[in-house]
């Protein structure tokens, strides 16, 4: 049977392309930077944000949105101004976040079913409605990443240098940061925020290790990106795994083989 | 001589600590003059606080006549070349890339670079002398190219000003002289030069002043202290300078071979 035929299966590719191939552009940023841990820490805060939006009845994805921004803005806060540092900020948050959606649902019963959708994905359950949320969501995040190229490879390469040419760092990097929590937001449905810094580090750390120039690494991260999310959907769908966990894995794979077989 | 850089009387205090106190100098159109202290002394944020990024807690900044970050068009006539270690090596990045980042500040948001500053970031290269490693990647070449490759960079937006933070840490000592007598020649096109570095010995053969700051001075206040500070006054050759002075981040010395001492390189 061509799992193509199954109009879930067809919604679920669609916006694991979108995904995969945001998180692979987004996740050359988060290598490069060395923020991998930021990825992680947002992406549980995010689930905070669900727990709250579940409990106060709105879509839950807003609740994600706002939480997982928010933390971004902290973080991006927190490393300027330097009181803390930026992984302490980080373990805190994550931690506290993420006890905090489990705390709280605690107070309603009957949704449990769809917490477990939030930690590990459920990227068959994904609506036409959803499917719109991610056509806006990738449209928006990677119409930025184009229209600030310049901006953001100068803070990520020389943040120095940047401020120094009259840029504003912290609001750039607050936007980077900013990225990565739509990116997350837009993830969760597929592999929830347990797993979702994977789709965000693997690819970019996988083509990072053939590719010496930043134009081409932005592109064929993303390209791997969609290649992965639609190569583990596929195995999900043959092997009966769930799909969230079968793209991380497969993808891992990927960047183990990548690692053997790099140039230098 | 037109003044490009004026301080007069700036303190700055960071995280509580004061870490420049009522520094004056002048720095005239056209010269070399490099900035020397040991570690710690507050080399770097004095040239944060002439690039506009510090601001004094007290005292008057002046680059081009305004206050550094009033700069407006004018910041775009500032080079700056930073510590290179700060640089992380393993960015996939070309090195005509890296130089092209000189002419961002001058373009202003979302503009991408144009076949203008693509010639004007090669012409930086041939002058610095790597014209042949525009597709090199950064981690790649020696330590030296890289060097000037930050050079180029802050040559590509054709400033009038060059501010250089310890450009030669990490650089083998060779190189580092051939890097200075490139400056120098810099120079000769008019370009106004400040660089910090702690290396006073090969230096002083190419500046045409030598300003000695020191935090540890600057914290106690009072000179006769730095006087007594032995360590110091042979690791620098200042003692003298500190001396005639008063007030140690007031200096700036005139030729600079009558204080080199033995031992140095």
């Amino acid at each position: 049977m061509n799992f193509l035929a199954y109009a879930f299966m067809q919604r679920a590719l669609i916006a694991g392309a979108l995904i995969g191939a945001t998180a692979g552009a987004v996740g050359v940023y988060v290598v490069l930077r060395g923020f991998s841990f930021i990825g992680a820490g947002i992406a549980h805060a995010a689930f905070g944000g669900v727990a709250i939006a579940i409990l106060v009845g709105v879509n839950p994805l807003w609740g994600a949105l706002v939480f997982s921004l928010l933390v971004a803005w902290g973080i991006a806060y927190t490393s300027r101004r330097g009181h803390l540092k930026e992984e302490v900020a980080i373990g805190i948050l994550f931690a506290t976040a993420m006890a905090l959606g489990i705390f709280l649902l605690r107070f309603v019963p009957g949704y449990r079913a769809d917490l477990f959708g939030y930690l590990f994905g459920n990227i068959l359950a994904v609506s036409s409605t959803d499917l719109v949320a991610s056509f806006a969501l990738a449209g928006a995040v990677i119409s930025v990443i184009a229209l600030l190229y310049k901006e953001f490879l100068f803070v990520t390469f020389d943040p120095v240098m940047a401020e120094v040419a009259g840029f504003p760092v912290g609001i750039l990097q607050g936007a980077l940061l900013s990225l990565v929590a739509l990116t997350v937001v837009l993830s969760l449905r597929v592999v929830g925020a347990v797993l979702v810094a994977a789709l965000l580090v693997i690819p970019a750390a996988t083509v990072y290790q053939f590719v010496r120039d930043f134009h081409r690494l932005l592109f064929l991260s993303a390209a791997l990106g969609v290649g992965e999310v639609i190569g583990g959907l596929t195995v999900s769908f043959y092997l009966n795994t769930p799909p969230g966990p079968t793209i991380v894995l497969l993808s891992a794979a990927i960047f183990v083989v990548a690692l053997g077989r790099r140039r230098r | 001589m037109k003044p490009v850089v004026e301080l007069s009387d700036v303190w700055v205090e960071l995280g509580g600590h004061t870490v420049l106190e009522g520094i004056t100098m002048t720095v005239g159109e056209g010269e070399f003059v490099s900035v020397v202290g040991p570690n710690g002394a507050g080399k770097t944020t004095l040239l944060k606080v002439i690039l506009g990024l510090i601001r004094p807690g007290q005292g008057e900044v002046r680059v081009f006549g305004k206050a550094p970050w009033a700069l407006g068009r004018d910041r775009a006539r500032i080079g700056y070349v930073p510590q290179t270690e700060e640089v992380d090596l393993s960015f996939p990045i070309r090195v005509i890339d890296v130089v092209l980042m000189g002419r961002y500040g001058a373009l202003g948001w979302m503009r991408r670079p144009a076949a203008a500053d693509r010639r004007a970031a090669l012409e930086a290269m041939e002058l610095v002398g790597i014209g042949d490693l525009a597709d090199k990647v950064i981690g790649e070449i020696s330590g030296g190219q890289r060097q000037r490759a930050f050079l180029a960079r802050a040559l590509a937006a054709r400033p009038d000003l060059i501010l250089l933070d310890e450009p030669t840490t990490g650089v083998d000592p060779a190189a580092s002289g051939s890097f200075y007598d490139l400056l120098h020649r810099i120079q000769g096109r008019g370009v106004t030069i400040l660089m910090v570095t702690h290396d006073i010995g090969v230096v002083s053969q190419f500046v045409d002043k030598v300003a000695c700051i020191n935090r540890k001075l600057v914290v106690h206040g009072r000179p006769e202290e730095v006087v007594t500070d032995e360590v110091l006054a042979e690791m620098y050759g200042c003692a003298a300078l500190f001396f005639h002075h008063g007030r140690a981040p007031h200096m700036v010395v005139r030729p600079h071979r009558a204080f080199r001492r033995e031992g140095e390189r």
